[in-house]
Protein backbone atom coordinates (compact mmCIF):
# COMPACT_ATOMS: atom_id res chain seq x y z
CA UNK A 1 0.00 0.00 0.00
CA UNK A 2 2.74 2.70 0.84
CA UNK A 3 4.58 1.77 -2.32
CA UNK A 4 1.47 2.52 -4.13
CA UNK A 5 1.07 5.63 -2.14
CA UNK A 6 4.66 6.45 -3.46
CA UNK A 7 4.15 5.40 -6.91
CA UNK A 8 0.90 7.97 -7.07
CA UNK A 9 3.21 10.89 -6.55
CA UNK A 10 5.66 9.67 -8.69
CA UNK A 11 6.83 11.19 -11.80
CA UNK A 12 5.51 7.89 -14.21
CA UNK A 13 1.56 8.53 -12.53
CA UNK A 14 1.56 11.46 -13.30
CA UNK A 15 2.06 11.69 -16.63
CA UNK A 16 0.22 8.70 -16.57
CA UNK A 17 -2.81 10.28 -14.76
CA UNK A 18 -2.65 13.40 -17.34
CA UNK A 19 -2.64 11.54 -20.41
CA UNK A 20 -5.74 9.12 -19.76
CA UNK A 21 -8.51 11.02 -20.79
CA UNK A 22 -6.73 11.36 -24.37
CA UNK A 23 -5.57 7.83 -24.35
CA UNK A 24 -8.59 6.42 -23.18
CA UNK A 25 -10.76 8.61 -25.91
CA UNK A 26 -8.43 7.05 -28.67
CA UNK A 27 -8.63 3.50 -27.63
CA UNK A 28 -12.26 3.80 -27.44
CA UNK A 29 -12.50 5.62 -30.63
CA UNK A 30 -9.91 4.05 -32.49
CA UNK A 31 -8.40 0.82 -31.13
CA UNK A 32 -12.21 -0.52 -30.66
CA UNK A 33 -13.34 0.51 -33.96
CA UNK A 34 -10.62 -0.89 -35.15
CA UNK A 35 -10.78 -4.43 -33.92
CA UNK A 36 -14.17 -4.54 -34.23
CA UNK A 37 -13.95 -3.86 -38.16
CA UNK A 38 -11.09 -6.77 -37.93
CA UNK A 39 -13.68 -8.84 -36.44
CA UNK A 40 -16.64 -8.01 -38.70
CA UNK A 41 -14.25 -8.67 -41.52
CA UNK A 42 -14.90 -12.61 -40.78
CA UNK A 43 -18.44 -12.30 -40.65
CA UNK A 44 -20.86 -12.53 -43.45
CA UNK A 45 -23.90 -10.58 -43.96
CA UNK A 46 -26.69 -11.21 -45.97
CA UNK A 47 -28.81 -8.15 -46.89
CA UNK A 48 -29.48 -6.89 -43.32
CA UNK A 49 -28.54 -10.06 -40.90
CA UNK A 50 -25.56 -10.14 -40.07
CA UNK A 51 -23.93 -14.08 -39.49
CA UNK A 52 -21.39 -14.32 -36.85
CA UNK A 53 -19.70 -17.61 -37.74
CA UNK A 54 -16.07 -17.41 -38.42
CA UNK A 55 -15.08 -17.35 -42.18
CA UNK A 56 -12.56 -16.23 -44.26
CA UNK A 57 -14.69 -16.12 -47.37
CA UNK A 58 -14.42 -12.18 -47.47
CA UNK A 59 -10.54 -12.07 -47.41
CA UNK A 60 -10.82 -15.05 -50.28
CA UNK A 61 -12.78 -12.87 -52.49
CA UNK A 62 -10.70 -9.93 -51.65
CA UNK A 63 -7.52 -11.69 -53.05
CA UNK A 64 -8.53 -14.05 -55.64
CA UNK A 65 -11.39 -12.30 -57.60
CA UNK A 66 -9.67 -10.18 -60.68
CA UNK A 67 -12.17 -6.65 -59.75
CA UNK A 68 -10.47 -6.74 -56.34
CA UNK A 69 -6.78 -7.28 -57.35
CA UNK A 70 -7.18 -5.03 -60.57
CA UNK A 71 -8.32 -2.15 -58.21
CA UNK A 72 -5.84 -2.81 -55.58
CA UNK A 73 -2.70 -2.88 -57.79
CA UNK A 74 -3.91 0.11 -59.61
CA UNK A 75 -4.65 1.90 -55.99
CA UNK A 76 -1.17 0.88 -55.35
CA UNK A 77 0.37 1.65 -57.97
CA UNK A 78 -0.99 5.31 -57.95
CA UNK A 79 -0.42 5.75 -54.55
CA UNK A 80 3.47 4.80 -55.51
CA UNK A 81 3.42 7.09 -58.56
CA UNK A 82 1.52 10.51 -56.16
CA UNK A 83 4.59 9.86 -53.62
CA UNK A 84 7.06 9.94 -55.85
CA UNK A 85 5.60 12.98 -57.67
CA UNK A 86 5.07 15.02 -54.67
CA UNK A 87 8.98 13.99 -52.57
CA UNK A 88 10.21 15.22 -56.05
CA UNK A 89 8.17 18.37 -56.50
CA UNK A 90 8.50 18.96 -52.51
CA UNK A 91 12.78 18.52 -52.15
CA UNK A 92 13.54 21.42 -54.53
CA UNK A 93 10.76 23.70 -53.10
CA UNK A 94 11.89 22.59 -49.66
CA UNK A 95 15.68 23.10 -50.17
CA UNK A 96 14.60 26.68 -51.53
CA UNK A 97 13.50 27.91 -48.68
CA UNK A 98 15.82 26.40 -46.39
CA UNK A 99 18.87 27.50 -48.25
CA UNK A 100 17.97 30.69 -50.36
CA UNK A 101 15.52 32.55 -48.50
CA UNK A 102 16.51 35.10 -45.40
CA UNK A 103 15.92 33.15 -42.39
CA UNK A 104 13.20 35.79 -41.56
CA UNK A 105 11.20 35.34 -44.30
CA UNK A 106 11.50 31.71 -43.91
CA UNK A 107 8.24 31.43 -41.35
CA UNK A 108 6.48 33.55 -44.06
CA UNK A 109 6.82 31.13 -47.07
CA UNK A 110 6.00 28.23 -44.94
CA UNK A 111 2.76 30.02 -43.68
CA UNK A 112 2.49 30.43 -47.88
CA UNK A 113 2.86 27.11 -48.79
CA UNK A 114 0.04 25.71 -46.38
CA UNK A 115 -2.08 28.28 -47.24
CA UNK A 116 -3.84 26.51 -50.33
CA UNK A 117 -4.00 23.51 -47.90
CA UNK A 118 -6.94 24.90 -46.07
CA UNK A 119 -8.76 26.17 -48.50
CA UNK A 120 -12.36 23.38 -49.43
CA UNK A 121 -10.74 19.95 -50.26
CA UNK A 122 -14.26 19.68 -52.33
CA UNK A 123 -13.78 22.94 -53.92
CA UNK A 124 -9.93 22.40 -54.94
CA UNK A 125 -10.57 19.13 -56.51
CA UNK A 126 -13.49 20.00 -58.23
CA UNK A 127 -11.32 23.16 -59.51
CA UNK A 128 -8.67 20.80 -61.18
CA UNK A 129 -11.86 19.48 -63.19
CA UNK A 130 -12.50 22.98 -64.29
CA UNK A 131 -8.60 23.46 -65.03
CA UNK A 132 -7.73 19.97 -66.51
CA UNK A 133 -11.58 19.77 -68.46
CA UNK A 134 -12.08 19.17 -72.23
CA UNK A 135 -13.10 22.92 -72.30
CA UNK A 136 -10.77 23.72 -69.06
CA UNK A 137 -8.47 26.48 -68.45
CA UNK A 138 -5.60 24.76 -69.96
CA UNK A 139 -6.85 23.53 -73.11
CA UNK A 140 -8.82 26.64 -73.08
CA UNK A 141 -6.01 28.76 -73.26
CA UNK A 142 -3.71 26.16 -75.39
CA UNK A 143 -6.20 26.46 -78.33
CA UNK A 144 -6.94 29.95 -77.55
CA UNK A 145 -2.77 30.50 -78.36
CA UNK A 146 -2.90 28.25 -81.60
CA UNK A 147 -0.66 25.96 -80.03
CA UNK A 148 -2.77 22.84 -80.16
CA UNK A 149 -5.73 22.30 -82.71
CA UNK A 150 -7.94 19.34 -80.55
CA UNK A 151 -7.89 20.19 -76.84
CA UNK A 152 -6.40 17.42 -75.08
CA UNK A 153 -8.12 14.12 -73.68
CA UNK A 154 -5.27 13.21 -71.73
CA UNK A 155 -5.28 14.99 -68.99
CA UNK A 156 -8.61 14.47 -67.00
CA UNK A 157 -10.57 11.15 -66.49
CA UNK A 158 -7.51 9.32 -65.71
CA UNK A 159 -5.16 8.05 -63.56
CA UNK A 160 -2.71 11.09 -64.97
CA UNK A 161 -5.15 13.51 -63.18
CA UNK A 162 -5.65 11.49 -60.38
CA UNK A 163 -2.22 11.66 -59.34
CA UNK A 164 -2.13 15.54 -60.34
CA UNK A 165 -4.89 16.25 -58.18
CA UNK A 166 -3.49 14.23 -55.21
CA UNK A 167 -0.03 15.90 -55.42
CA UNK A 168 -1.06 18.81 -54.97
CA UNK A 169 -3.26 17.99 -52.27
CA UNK A 170 -0.23 16.33 -50.64
CA UNK A 171 2.43 18.50 -51.58
CA UNK A 172 2.69 20.73 -48.40
CA UNK A 173 2.94 17.86 -46.14
CA UNK A 174 5.92 16.96 -47.74
CA UNK A 175 7.41 20.02 -47.91
CA UNK A 176 7.28 20.83 -44.14
CA UNK A 177 9.36 17.20 -43.08
CA UNK A 178 12.12 17.86 -45.78
CA UNK A 179 12.34 21.46 -44.57
CA UNK A 180 12.65 20.66 -40.57
CA UNK A 181 15.24 17.89 -41.70
CA UNK A 182 17.36 20.58 -44.02
CA UNK A 183 17.17 23.32 -41.55
CA UNK A 184 19.14 20.51 -39.05
CA UNK A 185 21.55 19.96 -41.20
CA UNK A 186 24.54 21.38 -39.70
CA UNK A 187 25.76 24.03 -42.52
CA UNK A 188 29.56 23.76 -40.93
CA UNK A 189 29.55 20.14 -42.73
CA UNK A 190 28.90 21.59 -46.20
CA UNK A 191 32.00 24.03 -45.91
CA UNK A 192 33.82 21.05 -44.81
CA UNK A 193 33.38 19.73 -47.81
CA UNK A 194 33.55 22.75 -49.48
CA UNK A 195 37.25 23.25 -48.34
CA UNK A 196 37.96 19.73 -49.43
CA UNK A 197 37.27 20.33 -52.34
CA UNK A 198 34.02 18.65 -53.25
CA UNK A 199 31.87 20.27 -55.88
CA UNK A 200 28.15 21.50 -55.36
CA UNK A 201 26.78 18.33 -56.94
CA UNK A 202 28.91 16.40 -55.14
CA UNK A 203 28.63 18.27 -51.65
CA UNK A 204 24.83 18.06 -52.29
CA UNK A 205 24.64 14.37 -53.11
CA UNK A 206 27.41 13.65 -49.96
CA UNK A 207 26.26 15.46 -46.98
CA UNK A 208 22.73 17.54 -47.61
CA UNK A 209 20.77 14.58 -49.27
CA UNK A 210 22.05 12.08 -46.70
CA UNK A 211 21.60 14.13 -43.78
CA UNK A 212 17.94 14.95 -45.05
CA UNK A 213 16.90 11.76 -45.75
CA UNK A 214 15.51 11.06 -42.41
CA UNK A 215 12.75 14.23 -44.03
CA UNK A 216 12.17 12.63 -46.88
CA UNK A 217 11.76 9.54 -45.41
CA UNK A 218 9.06 10.91 -43.11
CA UNK A 219 7.53 13.01 -46.00
CA UNK A 220 7.03 9.50 -48.29
CA UNK A 221 5.14 8.07 -45.09
CA UNK A 222 2.92 10.87 -44.57
CA UNK A 223 1.81 10.89 -47.92
CA UNK A 224 1.99 7.12 -49.26
CA UNK A 225 -0.35 5.72 -46.27
CA UNK A 226 -3.22 8.45 -46.41
CA UNK A 227 -3.37 8.29 -50.29
CA UNK A 228 -4.99 5.06 -50.64
CA UNK A 229 -7.86 6.14 -48.80
CA UNK A 230 -8.97 8.92 -50.93
CA UNK A 231 -12.28 8.13 -52.50
CA UNK A 232 -13.24 11.68 -53.51
CA UNK A 233 -10.31 12.49 -56.02
CA UNK A 234 -10.58 9.27 -58.32
CA UNK A 235 -14.53 10.00 -58.12
CA UNK A 236 -14.61 13.34 -58.98
CA UNK A 237 -11.21 13.22 -61.74
CA UNK A 238 -10.26 9.77 -62.08
CA UNK A 239 -12.90 8.72 -64.79
CA UNK A 240 -13.91 4.67 -64.86
CA UNK A 241 -10.44 3.81 -65.40
CA UNK A 242 -9.17 6.07 -62.71
CA UNK A 243 -11.11 4.67 -59.63
CA UNK A 244 -9.14 3.31 -56.72
CA UNK A 245 -9.76 0.95 -53.63
CA UNK A 246 -11.34 3.27 -51.68
CA UNK A 247 -13.83 3.74 -53.91
CA UNK A 248 -14.69 -0.05 -53.70
CA UNK A 249 -14.98 0.18 -50.01
CA UNK A 250 -17.23 3.18 -49.64
CA UNK A 251 -19.79 0.87 -52.37
CA UNK A 252 -19.79 -1.76 -50.30
CA UNK A 253 -20.47 0.04 -46.97
CA UNK A 254 -22.89 1.78 -48.53
CA UNK A 255 -25.05 1.04 -51.30
CA UNK A 256 -23.85 -2.80 -52.11
CA UNK A 257 -24.22 -3.06 -48.82
CA UNK A 258 -22.14 -5.91 -48.11
CA UNK A 259 -19.88 -4.24 -44.90
CA UNK A 260 -17.74 -7.44 -44.26
CA UNK A 261 -16.58 -7.75 -47.66
CA UNK A 262 -15.70 -3.98 -47.45
CA UNK A 263 -14.04 -4.36 -43.88
CA UNK A 264 -12.04 -7.10 -45.39
CA UNK A 265 -10.85 -4.97 -48.54
CA UNK A 266 -9.81 -2.23 -45.93
CA UNK A 267 -8.18 -4.12 -44.27
CA UNK A 268 -6.03 -5.83 -46.63
CA UNK A 269 -5.83 -2.43 -48.23
CA UNK A 270 -4.03 -0.75 -45.04
CA UNK A 271 -2.05 -4.22 -45.05
CA UNK A 272 -0.59 -3.90 -48.02
CA UNK A 273 0.44 -0.03 -47.79
CA UNK A 274 1.41 -0.97 -44.18
CA UNK A 275 3.80 -3.83 -46.08
CA UNK A 276 5.23 -1.28 -48.43
CA UNK A 277 5.97 1.22 -45.98
CA UNK A 278 7.85 -1.33 -43.82
CA UNK A 279 9.65 -2.06 -46.68
CA UNK A 280 10.52 0.94 -48.01
CA UNK A 281 11.83 1.97 -44.08
CA UNK A 282 13.84 -1.57 -44.26
CA UNK A 283 15.15 -0.95 -47.40
CA UNK A 284 16.37 2.65 -46.47
CA UNK A 285 17.70 1.35 -43.43
CA UNK A 286 19.81 -1.13 -44.86
CA UNK A 287 20.94 1.15 -48.63
CA UNK A 288 20.66 4.37 -47.42
CA UNK A 289 23.10 5.61 -44.72
CA UNK A 290 21.93 8.41 -42.94
CA UNK A 291 23.29 9.95 -39.80
CA UNK A 292 23.95 7.70 -37.01
CA UNK B 1 25.74 29.72 -59.13
CA UNK B 2 23.89 32.52 -60.99
CA UNK B 3 22.12 29.96 -63.33
CA UNK B 4 21.31 27.62 -60.70
CA UNK B 5 19.37 30.18 -58.59
CA UNK B 6 17.40 31.26 -61.88
CA UNK B 7 16.70 27.57 -62.65
CA UNK B 8 15.24 27.95 -58.66
CA UNK B 9 13.42 31.21 -59.26
CA UNK B 10 11.24 29.76 -62.63
CA UNK B 11 10.89 26.49 -60.36
CA UNK B 12 9.27 27.95 -57.42
CA UNK B 13 7.45 30.23 -60.07
CA UNK B 14 6.05 27.43 -61.62
CA UNK B 15 5.31 25.38 -58.61
CA UNK B 16 3.66 28.17 -56.50
CA UNK B 17 1.37 28.93 -59.38
CA UNK B 18 0.54 25.10 -59.33
CA UNK B 19 -0.33 25.75 -55.65
CA UNK B 20 -2.14 28.83 -55.85
CA UNK B 21 -4.12 27.70 -59.36
CA UNK B 22 -7.41 25.98 -57.73
CA UNK B 23 -7.26 28.83 -54.96
CA UNK B 24 -7.02 31.77 -57.52
CA UNK B 25 -9.86 30.58 -59.69
CA UNK B 26 -12.15 29.99 -57.13
CA UNK B 27 -13.07 33.23 -57.22
CA UNK B 28 -12.37 34.49 -60.33
CA UNK B 29 -15.48 31.69 -60.87
CA UNK B 30 -17.36 33.06 -58.07
CA UNK B 31 -18.01 36.53 -59.58
CA UNK B 32 -18.33 35.32 -63.62
CA UNK B 33 -21.58 36.39 -65.06
CA UNK B 34 -21.50 33.18 -66.64
CA UNK B 35 -23.47 30.43 -65.51
CA UNK B 36 -21.14 27.66 -66.55
CA UNK B 37 -18.09 27.13 -64.78
CA UNK B 38 -15.37 27.89 -67.73
CA UNK B 39 -13.30 30.15 -69.58
CA UNK B 40 -13.94 32.87 -71.32
CA UNK B 41 -15.09 34.95 -68.45
CA UNK B 42 -18.56 36.73 -70.03
CA UNK B 43 -18.49 39.76 -66.58
CA UNK B 44 -18.75 40.82 -63.23
CA UNK B 45 -21.93 39.79 -60.97
CA UNK B 46 -22.02 38.90 -57.33
CA UNK B 47 -25.27 37.61 -57.89
CA UNK B 48 -24.17 33.96 -56.86
CA UNK B 49 -23.52 35.48 -53.52
CA UNK B 50 -26.91 36.80 -53.11
CA UNK B 51 -27.93 33.55 -54.05
CA UNK B 52 -26.24 32.21 -51.00
CA UNK B 53 -28.38 34.47 -48.64
CA UNK B 54 -31.87 32.86 -48.91
CA UNK B 55 -30.87 29.15 -49.49
CA UNK B 56 -32.56 27.35 -46.15
CA UNK B 57 -30.54 23.99 -46.73
CA UNK B 58 -27.27 25.61 -47.12
CA UNK B 59 -27.91 27.20 -44.09
CA UNK B 60 -28.83 24.43 -42.20
CA UNK B 61 -25.71 22.78 -43.37
CA UNK B 62 -23.68 25.65 -42.48
CA UNK B 63 -25.49 25.74 -39.24
CA UNK B 64 -24.50 21.74 -38.43
CA UNK B 65 -20.69 22.40 -39.32
CA UNK B 66 -20.44 25.14 -37.01
CA UNK B 67 -21.66 23.17 -33.99
CA UNK B 68 -19.68 20.64 -34.99
CA UNK B 69 -16.61 22.78 -35.61
CA UNK B 70 -17.19 24.58 -32.23
CA UNK B 71 -17.83 21.50 -30.67
CA UNK B 72 -14.91 19.20 -31.79
CA UNK B 73 -12.15 22.78 -31.54
CA UNK B 74 -12.94 22.57 -27.85
CA UNK B 75 -12.65 18.67 -26.76
CA UNK B 76 -9.62 18.11 -28.90
CA UNK B 77 -7.76 21.42 -27.44
CA UNK B 78 -8.60 20.11 -23.94
CA UNK B 79 -7.54 16.43 -25.08
CA UNK B 80 -4.56 17.83 -26.58
CA UNK B 81 -3.28 19.80 -23.66
CA UNK B 82 -3.36 17.07 -21.29
CA UNK B 83 -1.58 14.92 -23.73
CA UNK B 84 0.86 17.64 -24.31
CA UNK B 85 1.36 18.43 -21.15
CA UNK B 86 2.24 14.79 -19.74
CA UNK B 87 4.66 13.97 -22.32
CA UNK B 88 6.40 17.47 -22.59
CA UNK B 89 6.87 17.17 -18.28
CA UNK B 90 6.59 13.94 -17.31
CA UNK B 91 7.93 10.99 -18.71
CA UNK B 92 6.22 8.20 -18.15
CA UNK B 93 5.61 3.98 -18.38
CA UNK B 94 5.67 3.20 -22.69
CA UNK B 95 5.54 7.80 -22.89
CA UNK B 96 6.46 7.20 -26.75
CA UNK B 97 3.97 4.33 -27.73
CA UNK B 98 1.45 5.95 -25.71
CA UNK B 99 1.89 9.29 -28.03
CA UNK B 100 2.29 7.25 -31.15
CA UNK B 101 -1.12 5.74 -30.82
CA UNK B 102 -2.47 9.12 -29.88
CA UNK B 103 -0.74 10.67 -32.88
CA UNK B 104 -1.88 7.75 -35.29
CA UNK B 105 -4.81 8.87 -37.25
CA UNK B 106 -2.57 11.79 -38.36
CA UNK B 107 -1.17 9.21 -41.19
CA UNK B 108 -4.07 6.66 -41.06
CA UNK B 109 -6.25 6.83 -44.29
CA UNK B 110 -9.31 8.93 -43.30
CA UNK B 111 -11.67 6.12 -44.69
CA UNK B 112 -10.64 3.57 -42.65
CA UNK B 113 -11.80 5.79 -39.27
CA UNK B 114 -14.75 6.54 -40.92
CA UNK B 115 -15.60 3.33 -41.78
CA UNK B 116 -14.45 1.58 -38.40
CA UNK B 117 -16.96 4.28 -36.75
CA UNK B 118 -19.32 3.19 -38.54
CA UNK B 119 -18.87 0.11 -38.25
CA UNK B 120 -18.70 0.84 -34.18
CA UNK B 121 -22.08 3.03 -34.54
CA UNK B 122 -24.52 1.02 -36.15
CA UNK B 123 -23.30 -2.17 -34.26
CA UNK B 124 -23.80 -0.74 -30.99
CA UNK B 125 -27.26 0.34 -32.24
CA UNK B 126 -26.53 4.27 -32.34
CA UNK B 127 -28.15 6.48 -34.53
CA UNK B 128 -26.22 8.26 -37.32
CA UNK B 129 -26.19 11.77 -36.03
CA UNK B 130 -24.24 15.21 -35.68
CA UNK B 131 -22.56 13.30 -32.50
CA UNK B 132 -21.31 11.12 -34.14
CA UNK B 133 -19.50 12.96 -37.08
CA UNK B 134 -18.18 15.46 -33.92
CA UNK B 135 -16.32 12.01 -32.24
CA UNK B 136 -14.29 11.68 -35.52
CA UNK B 137 -13.49 14.79 -35.90
CA UNK B 138 -12.51 15.56 -32.40
CA UNK B 139 -10.25 11.79 -33.24
CA UNK B 140 -8.47 13.35 -36.36
CA UNK B 141 -8.08 17.31 -35.01
CA UNK B 142 -6.66 16.07 -31.28
CA UNK B 143 -3.03 14.83 -33.47
CA UNK B 144 -3.21 18.25 -35.21
CA UNK B 145 -4.02 20.13 -31.63
CA UNK B 146 -1.22 18.41 -29.84
CA UNK B 147 1.03 18.87 -32.43
CA UNK B 148 0.47 22.96 -32.19
CA UNK B 149 0.32 22.51 -28.00
CA UNK B 150 3.62 20.32 -27.52
CA UNK B 151 5.88 23.15 -29.34
CA UNK B 152 3.71 25.32 -26.74
CA UNK B 153 4.25 23.40 -23.68
CA UNK B 154 8.03 22.01 -24.96
CA UNK B 155 9.25 26.28 -24.75
CA UNK B 156 8.27 26.68 -21.38
CA UNK B 157 10.91 27.01 -18.84
CA UNK B 158 10.82 24.36 -16.18
CA UNK B 159 12.15 26.87 -13.35
CA UNK B 160 9.24 29.36 -13.61
CA UNK B 161 6.80 26.54 -12.11
CA UNK B 162 9.84 25.57 -9.77
CA UNK B 163 9.78 29.33 -8.51
CA UNK B 164 6.18 28.89 -8.14
CA UNK B 165 6.06 26.16 -6.17
CA UNK B 166 9.07 27.78 -4.07
CA UNK B 167 6.67 30.75 -3.27
CA UNK B 168 4.26 28.37 -2.12
CA UNK B 169 1.64 27.89 -4.41
CA UNK B 170 -0.24 24.91 -4.85
CA UNK B 171 -0.33 22.67 -8.51
CA UNK B 172 -3.44 24.29 -9.40
CA UNK B 173 -2.67 27.65 -9.11
CA UNK B 174 1.12 27.47 -10.97
CA UNK B 175 -0.84 26.27 -13.42
CA UNK B 176 -3.52 28.65 -13.70
CA UNK B 177 -1.08 31.23 -13.03
CA UNK B 178 1.80 30.60 -14.67
CA UNK B 179 1.55 28.03 -17.17
CA UNK B 180 -1.99 28.61 -18.56
CA UNK B 181 -0.89 32.15 -19.69
CA UNK B 182 2.26 31.19 -21.54
CA UNK B 183 0.73 28.56 -23.04
CA UNK B 184 -2.57 30.58 -23.98
CA UNK B 185 -1.54 31.60 -27.67
CA UNK B 186 -1.07 27.82 -28.40
CA UNK B 187 -4.41 26.90 -26.89
CA UNK B 188 -6.04 29.87 -29.37
CA UNK B 189 -3.73 28.27 -32.19
CA UNK B 190 -4.96 24.83 -31.35
CA UNK B 191 -8.52 26.02 -31.27
CA UNK B 192 -8.37 27.38 -34.63
CA UNK B 193 -6.92 24.81 -36.52
CA UNK B 194 -9.34 22.42 -34.78
CA UNK B 195 -12.46 24.31 -36.34
CA UNK B 196 -10.78 25.10 -39.26
CA UNK B 197 -10.37 21.33 -40.14
CA UNK B 198 -13.48 20.00 -39.01
CA UNK B 199 -15.25 22.86 -41.34
CA UNK B 200 -13.76 21.51 -44.37
CA UNK B 201 -13.70 18.04 -43.56
CA UNK B 202 -15.92 15.87 -45.92
CA UNK B 203 -14.67 11.91 -45.70
CA UNK B 204 -15.61 10.82 -42.70
CA UNK B 205 -18.87 13.50 -42.41
CA UNK B 206 -19.97 11.43 -45.35
CA UNK B 207 -19.86 8.27 -44.00
CA UNK B 208 -20.97 9.17 -40.61
CA UNK B 209 -23.80 11.44 -41.85
CA UNK B 210 -27.09 10.71 -40.79
CA UNK B 211 -30.64 12.96 -42.50
CA UNK B 212 -28.23 16.02 -40.82
CA UNK B 213 -25.73 17.14 -43.62
CA UNK B 214 -22.72 19.25 -42.56
CA UNK B 215 -21.51 22.07 -45.27
CA UNK B 216 -19.24 19.50 -47.16
CA UNK B 217 -21.46 17.15 -47.12
CA UNK B 218 -24.06 19.94 -48.64
CA UNK B 219 -21.63 20.71 -51.33
CA UNK B 220 -20.95 16.79 -52.98
CA UNK B 221 -24.35 16.50 -53.30
CA UNK B 222 -24.81 19.87 -54.88
CA UNK B 223 -21.59 19.36 -57.12
CA UNK B 224 -23.68 17.12 -59.44
CA UNK B 225 -25.87 20.02 -60.75
CA UNK B 226 -24.43 22.14 -63.31
CA UNK B 227 -26.87 25.40 -62.15
CA UNK B 228 -25.34 25.24 -58.71
CA UNK B 229 -21.97 25.03 -59.83
CA UNK B 230 -21.87 28.75 -59.43
CA UNK B 231 -23.15 29.51 -55.89
CA UNK B 232 -21.15 26.67 -55.00
CA UNK B 233 -17.49 29.01 -56.16
CA UNK B 234 -19.46 31.82 -54.31
CA UNK B 235 -19.70 29.43 -51.29
CA UNK B 236 -16.68 28.20 -51.60
CA UNK B 237 -15.03 32.03 -51.98
CA UNK B 238 -16.41 32.60 -48.50
CA UNK B 239 -14.94 29.66 -46.95
CA UNK B 240 -11.94 30.49 -48.22
CA UNK B 241 -11.56 34.04 -47.02
CA UNK B 242 -12.88 32.62 -43.63
CA UNK B 243 -10.23 29.64 -43.51
CA UNK B 244 -7.18 32.21 -44.64
CA UNK B 245 -8.88 34.74 -41.78
CA UNK B 246 -8.59 32.15 -39.11
CA UNK B 247 -5.20 30.73 -40.12
CA UNK B 248 -3.75 34.68 -39.93
CA UNK B 249 -5.29 34.64 -36.57
CA UNK B 250 -4.04 31.43 -35.41
CA UNK B 251 -0.78 32.26 -36.69
CA UNK B 252 -0.10 35.81 -34.64
CA UNK B 253 -1.19 33.66 -31.88
CA UNK B 254 1.07 31.07 -32.39
CA UNK B 255 3.87 34.13 -32.95
CA UNK B 256 3.19 35.89 -29.92
CA UNK B 257 3.67 32.46 -27.85
CA UNK B 258 6.75 32.25 -28.85
CA UNK B 259 8.07 35.54 -28.46
CA UNK B 260 6.82 35.08 -25.02
CA UNK B 261 8.54 32.19 -24.29
CA UNK B 262 12.16 34.23 -25.91
CA UNK B 263 12.34 31.64 -28.92
CA UNK B 264 13.01 32.44 -32.26
CA UNK B 265 10.08 32.00 -34.15
CA UNK B 266 11.02 29.41 -37.39
CA UNK B 267 8.17 28.05 -38.62
CA UNK B 268 4.80 27.49 -39.60
CA UNK B 269 1.89 24.96 -38.15
CA UNK B 270 1.85 21.34 -38.31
Amino acid sequence: MLSFQKWRRSESAQGLFLISPTLGFALLLLAVPLIMVAALSFWTQDYLTLDRTFTTANYVTAWTEPMYQYLMARSLKISIFVTAATVFLAYPVAYFISFHVAPKRKAMWIFLITIPFWTSYLMRIFLWKVILGYNGVINGSLTGLGIIDEPLSFILYNQNAVVLTLAHAWVPFAILPIFVALERVDRSLIEAAEDLGDSGLRRFLRVTLPLSMPGVIAATIIVFIPTIGDYVTPRLVGGPNGLMISNMIELQFKKANNAPLGAALAISAMGIVTFFALAFLWLNRRYVRGPS
Amino acid sequence: MRGKSRFFNWFIGFFLLFLYAPAILLPVFAFNASSIVSFPLTGFTTEWFSVLLTNGTLHVAARNSLLIAITTAIFSTLLAVLAARASTRFSFFGRRSIMGFVMLPMVLPEIIIGVSLLVVIIQMGFELSLWSITMGHILICTPFCIAILSSAFMNLDKSLEEASFDLGQTRWNTFWLVIFPLVMPGIVASLLIAFTISLDEFIIAFFLAGTEPTLPVYIWGQLRFPAKLPSLMALGTVLLFVSIGLLLIADYFRRRGIRKTGIENTGGFL
